[in-house]
């Protein structure tokens, strides 16, 4: 219950960005602010120093100010990093979230058919799967990153722009695919022989009958008990990609990015680093437990990531 | 056992020829994506990119080029980069591979052994304090994203404390073994706790469980009829069986390492392996080294799920006859 809490507060705080960007921070957090001033005991500052330290090249932006304005301080283009973060985190969110249930609903279809027909459609769709696995997740979802994000990829009559935040959940929620297909396919396979089926079969049930009425009643629980731990990998992963700049495309932001910008200031202005390293690991830690709670109430004898 | 070792052996080796083609067609025959114009830079002209396409056989139909690929990849072992022409891919991977594996293994020996450890610990002391701290722990290692916990390990270290607490912790980047084995692990050592954080946690709460459901079997209850020890009854009996799900979330994670974690690990702290140097070639788009370091990672992400079947067979032995 706590971690459902902490996670709706979280979620809450995000939706409130505007608010804080308008009322609170009165700043804009996507354009850069690289000579904005800041008022602090009547004096006027500059938000970017020159630095001094080392050879002197580079900026020094505002340290955490703990009050309305610069909460956590600045990145090193001006901008608050506090209000980039809730703007932030809505794009963790929302990608986690989507690709999770692009994830579950496509591993569904994938081990529900490769389960129930057995035989051939079986075989090959097992095979992809193997390749998939034993393909490194992150290497997998970095190949398609570097080549899609810089580039407007059109599927059909969609099209979508180079940088768009849909190509990154779409990346992500195929990359995991095999994580939830192998399980819900290994269900399904002992789902067919037990007697409530077998009974269906013998009463002469259609195939759609059966996969509507018989299995996936049984199979959903499984799915459900998967989307908030995915959401929790998925969200590691895409700040992953954005950190390595090949997720969400600046001047958006995402905790990734945002970490992202801080590793270049982490000697001098650790926070714009640190603070939404912590606001992941939280909402990760949250989903977690989220999920390991709604396994117990659905799926009491589910074996996710192994033996727990 | 050497005809499941021998079957197993084949299905690896076409699955290391798929992920090559699938790589492959990733980066070369992508929708809407065009290598050349990749290479040649925004804005080239036709002619440049005709240029392009011709001086790096892009024009060819794609099969020659993925069999042009593989052969100057294994065959003739001089496939040379894009980016800086004449520069020989492979002696880069061969010098990359040992960062890389000295990586993973120091940190997969840690958290092994601190996994043992709180596990076996916690199935004996079983509804004490240490079964919360496990699972709090396993959590946390899931929800950490290892290239934050890298950089605020970075912060801690080699910041203001470097000064005078951590003095003692050498700068980053990597020492050879050849200079030392002390040297060596110094260099290793933060990288190699910030991975084994991360994965010891959830190693223990499965390894416990796990024992926690073999004290309730049969043959458990024999070992104790026969009056053996009850620390012999965890170790010899109910822990072999148990490894069993543990070596299996080895190999899995073993993959993961190398193509994700490790990756992040080695840009974190400046270490030059297989993950920095794909980490850079993607900076460039540097399609021969891209491919020679997903393949090499591809390889041993399929030789260590290979090596885990065979101990899976080893452990329990019913798995060979599938």
């Amino acid at each position: 219950m706590a971690a459902l809490v902490v996670l709706i507060l979280i979620i809450l705080m995000c939706l409130a960005a505007p608010l804080y960007e308008n009322y609170v921070a009165r700043t804009d957090a996507f354009t850069s602010n690289v000579n904005g001033t800041y008022v602090v005991d009547g004096q006027t500052k500059p938000v970017l120093e020159a630095s001094t330290e080392g050879l002197g090249l580079g900026v020094n932006p505002i340290g955490p100010t703990w009050s309305s304005q610069f909460f956590l301080g600045a990145d090193n283009q001006g901008r608050d990093v506090m209000a980039r973060m809730l703007f932030g985190g809505r794009n963790s969110l929302v990608i986690g979230f989507t690709s999770a249930i692009i994830c579950c609903v496509l591993a569904g279809i994938v081990g529900i058919v490769a389960g129930y027909f057995g035989n051939a459609v079986d075989a090959v769709l097992s095979r992809a799967l193997d390749v998939l696995w034993a393909f490194p997740v992150y290497l997998l979802a970095i190949c398609l990153s570097v080549v899609l994000i810089n580039s407007s990829l059109t599927i059909g009559p969609v099209t979508l722009n180079s940088g768009s935040i849909i190509l990154p959940i779409l990346i992500i929620g195929i990359v995991y695919v095999p994580y939830v297909a192998r399980p819900i396919r290994g269900q399904v396979l002992s789902l067919r022989e037990r007697e409530f089926v077998q009974a269906a079969v013998g009463a002469g049930a259609a195939d759609l009958r059966l996969l509507r009425r018989e299995i996936l009643p049984n199979v959903l629980p499984t799915i459900i008990v998967f989307l908030p731990l995915m959401t929790a990998i998925n969200m590691l992963t895409e700040s992953a990609l954005s950190f390595l700049s090949i997720g969400v495309q600046p001047p958006d932001a995402s905790w990734g990015t945002i970490i992202n910008d801080g590793v270049g200031l982490l000697y001098t202005r650790p926070m714009v680093a640190i603070a939404p390293g912590i606001m992941l690991a939280i909402t990760a830690v949250a989903l977690n437990l989220l999920g390991d709670g709604v396994r117990d109430a659905l799926d009491p004898k589910a074996r996710l990531r192994g033996g727990v | 056992m050497w005809r499941f070792a021998g079957k197993r052996a084949i299905a690896a080796l076409l699955v290391l020829f798929a992920i090559s083609v699938l790589v492959f067609l990733i980066f070369f025959a992508t929708p809407g994506v065009d290598p050349a114009a990749r290479i040649a830079g925004r804005n080239a002209s036709q002619e440049t990119l005709a240029q392009v396409r011709q001086s790096f056989g892009l024009d060819q139909p794609i099969w020659v080029q993925y069999g042009v690929m593989m052969r100057h990849l294994f065959i003739d072992r001089d496939l040379t980069s894009f980016v800086n022409r004449g520069a020989e891919v492979i002696p880069q991977v061969q010098q990359a591979i040992p960062v890389t594996l000295s990586l993973v293994i120091g940190a997969a020996v840690i958290w092994v052994i601190l996994a043992l450890v709180m596990g076996v610990l916690a199935t004996a002391y079983r509804g004490t304090a240490i079964d919360p701290i496990i699972v709090v722990l396993g959590v946390i290692g899931v929800s950490l994203p290892v290239y934050w916990l890298g950089e605020v390990v970075n912060l801690v270290t080699q910041s203001r404390l470097h000064d005078t607490i951590f003095a003692w912790v050498p700068s980053l980047g990597y020492v050879s073994l050849s200079e030392g084995f002390g040297p060596w692990a110094l260099h290793l050592l933060f990288p190699w706790l910030t991975l084994a954080v991360l994965y010891a946690g959830i190693y223990a709460r499965v390894l416990r469980s796990e024992m926690v459901g073999a004290m309730n079997e049969d043959y458990i209850r024999m070992a104790r009829a026969k009056g053996i020890g009850e620390w012999r009854v965890l170790l010899r009996h109910a822990l072999r069986t148990s490894l069993i799900v543990v070596v299996s979330l080895f190999g899995l994670d073993f993959g993961a390492l190398i193509g994700g974690a490790a990756l992040l690990t080695e840009v974190v702290f400046g270490l030059q392996g297989i993950g920095k140097l794909t980490y850079d070639s993607l900076q460039n788009f540097d399609l021969p080294v891209i491919l020679a370091c997903v393949l090499y990672a591809a390889f041993f992400v399929v030789l260590a799920n290979f090596i885990v079947d065979l101990l899976y067979a080893w452990l329990d032995p019913r798995v060979r006859h599938v």
